[in-house]
């Protein structure tokens, strides 16, 4: 080895991935949480990130709202987006077959990421906040403020998550139609209401993802396809269901994609991915953190 | 609760057999399309004819599509992979090896089906299933489409050209007017709707439906699920291959990011949803209700000198939405019924 300053190097591009990582962890999250509730698999999920960019988006050049603060509105807006889709349309279709829900949300998806191409255009749009070309000094790595900040909300959100579902009683309920919906009901759960109230917090997850996610990448419509399938991706990385197996998967895919855009070339980065997915899915398709069913 | 995604009256509609066959008045709608088709060329002008060759291009691969989700319960998201693969392997030999496409259809069945069957094989063999199938061959899709953009012996990102010349015939190599596209198109469909009819009533589609309808029941009764998948697969694979063959030779360009793109995944899997999954007619039924309407929407935002991009997206993805509420069997089932096409049997009609 000729000098400390390659590690160095590596260490740096790792903890940045590992920080952005945080961030698709907590979109994934939002997925896992209502694939685990209402055995739908969202198929809408990067689209409804996409939405809750142009929310930032939106806030910061009408409001000047810095992302980290518009991620609550974002996140409380989406949350009723997600609350009326599940009531209006997702509901009826729980009980359907897996290809029957599947062919829906492609639909809300096709719409919802068509709609935004035609609101907002096909060009990206950023946000402008004073720290974005700050550095903060930890050790011996050099890092983006905005990527910290990111990934320290992206904590604090999973934290908020996780406590919940632990310790509040709608999170235990909603746990329990988890674990046994027929139970559920036996002991008079309401479903459809905590099932309503699943996908809405899943969105407003989603949400306040795509808010905090906007510190890191430029808005775009056609974003909203990629982070779809990556959500799955570390989802299924991390386990369908398992909510610290999301924000593990998200760290991983994050990792490993900013490894691979630095060492390979940035357009094979997303194959890496895909590779990994297609191991994961081989070997263990319940997921790394995931329980067998 | 019974599986309702593709109810067995529809998948009897003009079928062999008693209930759900094709009534006089169906076989006579049947035959008057036909031969509709068949004179529409002599009086059509270029741009109905180009839209009649996209409507068959959809009803074609959308048949395809049928024979691994309709008749086997296999969902695949990544079906624009086997029309790459068919567009590319077939591209490749002509203008690398100056093999013509009908030989060259042949080893582009080759390549899809080896590449459906390693999918299915993965997929079968570790137990992957529903969603996570869908997924798999969605992944696969998409390390194509990033695959190939660096495949530079193909041209990459930047595209792989057929060469073009103007004013050629020649049939043999499918160089030729948009005609010659269109009759050959109607050819396949057509060979498609048989090919699924008969495969249908055949041993191997009674196990298809068997196993779609309830595997652990098929494999009790003897079933072989791998082969039965594997088969599926194989024949759906090869069918949509070929429809990226014309594909290549229509439109003489591939992009790996439109060819292989979820987008056109999406776009393969609508006409055979809105006409009826499982059914012979749906997939044609759907792909002629769809492309027009599209085209439609297009022409009026061309008249009304609009810009709007996705538009025609945002109008399918309603499409979708609509159809899997209101009629998750699809359309022709429904009109089939209403219509009197098919002879329904007492106990279809109590069942639903």
């Amino acid at each position: 080895m000729r000098s400390g300053m390659p590690i160095d190097y590596y260490l740096n591009i790792a903890a940045s991935g590992l920080l952005a990582g945080l961030v698709y962890g907590l979109a994934a999250l939002g997925l896992s949480v209502i694939f685990g509730v209402v055995r739908v698999v969202n198929f809408a999920h990067g689209e409804m990130m996409v939405a809750g960019m142009y929310g930032a988006v939106l806030l910061a050049g009408y409001a000047g709202l810095d992302p980290l603060l518009s991620a609550p509105i974002v996140a409380a807006l989406l949350f009723v987006c997600g609350w009326g889709l599940q009531r209006g349309l997702v509901n009826r279709f729980v009980e359907r077959p897996e290809h029957m829900q599947f062919i829906l949300l492609l639909g809300i998806a096709t719409i919802l990421v068509n709609g935004m191409l035609m609101l907002f255009g096909p060009d990206s749009r950023n946000v402008m906040v004073p720290y974005g070309f700050d550095t903060l000094e930890i050790g011996p790595m050099l890092l983006d403020a905005v990527r910290v900040r990111a990934g320290v909300a992206a904590i604090g959100i999973a934290v908020a998550l996780f406590a919940f579902f632990r310790f509040t009683r709608t999170g235990k309920a909603i746990r329990a139609c988890a674990d046994n919906p027929l139970g559920a009901r036996v002991v008079g759960l309401n479903l459809d209401g905590l099932y309503a109230l699943t996908f809405g917090i899943g969105a407003a997850v989603v949400g306040a993802a795509g808010a905090l996610m906007t510190l890191l990448v430029d808005a775009r419509p056609q974003l909203a396809p990629e982070y779809t399938l990556l959500s799955f991706i570390i989802v299924i990385v991390g386990g369908l269901g398992s909510l610290p197996g999301a924000l593990l998967g998200g760290v991983l895919i994050g990792v490993s994609e900013t490894l691979a855009g630095f060492l390979l070339s940035p357009s094979l980065k997303s194959l890496f991915s895909y590779g990994v997915l297609i191991l994961v899915l081989l070997l263990r398709p319940q997921g790394l953190l995931g329980k067998r069913s | 609760m019974t599986n309702r995604g593709a109810s067995p009256v529809g998948i009897a509609l003009l079928g062999g057999g008693n209930a759900g066959a094709a009534t006089g008045r169906g076989a006579a709608l049947l035959a008057l399309g036909g031969v509709t088709l068949l004179l529409a060329p002599l009086v059509a002008d270029r741009y109905l004819l180009s839209v009649l060759t996209t409507v068959l291009w959809f009803a074609y691969v959308g048949q395809a599509w049928n024979v691994m989700m309709g008749f086997s319960g296999l969902l695949s998201l990544g079906h624009a992979l086997y029309v790459g693969l068919g567009a590319y392997a077939s591209a490749a030999l002509f203008v690398h090896f100056g093999v013509g496409p009908w030989a060259g259809a042949l080893l582009a069945m080759l390549v899809a089906v080896v590449a459906g069957c390693g999918i299915g094989f993965l997929g079968f063999r570790f137990g992957v299933k529903g969603v996570h199938f869908a997924l798999l061959t969605i992944a696969f899709a998409e390390v194509a489409r990033v695959g190939f953009d660096h495949i530079h012996w193909l041209g990459g990102s930047g595209g792989f050209f057929l060469p073009v010349e103007a004013g050629v015939s020649d049939p043999l190599n499918l160089r030729g007017s948009p005609l010659l596209f269109y009759y050959v198109i109607l050819a396949l469909t057509g060979a498609a709707l048989l090919l699924a009819r008969s495969l249908l009533h055949s041993r191997l589609g009674y196990q298809w439906l068997a196993v779609r309808e309830d595997a652990e029941a098929a494999e009790a009764v003897g079933v072989d699920l791998f082969t039965a998948r594997m088969t599926a697969v194989a024949v759906s694979s090869a069918l949509t291959a070929l429809g990226g063959v014309f594909q290549a030779f229509y439109f003489n360009n591939l992009f790996p990011e439109q060819v292989f793109s979820m987008g056109r995944s999406i776009e393969i899997i609508l006409p055979a949803i809105v006409g009826g999954i499982g059914t012979l007619i749906g997939p044609i039924l759907g792909a002629f209700i769809l492309t027009p309407l599209g085209e439609g929407l297009t022409f009026l935002l061309e008249v009304s000198g609009l810009e709007l991009p996705g538009l025609k997206q945002l109008f399918y993805g309603v499409a979708l939405v609509v159809i899997v509420v209101f009629r998750p069997d699809g359309v022709w089932p429904w009109l089939a019924r209403r219509l009197g096409l098919v002879r329904t049997s007492a106990e279809g009609e109590d069942a639903r």
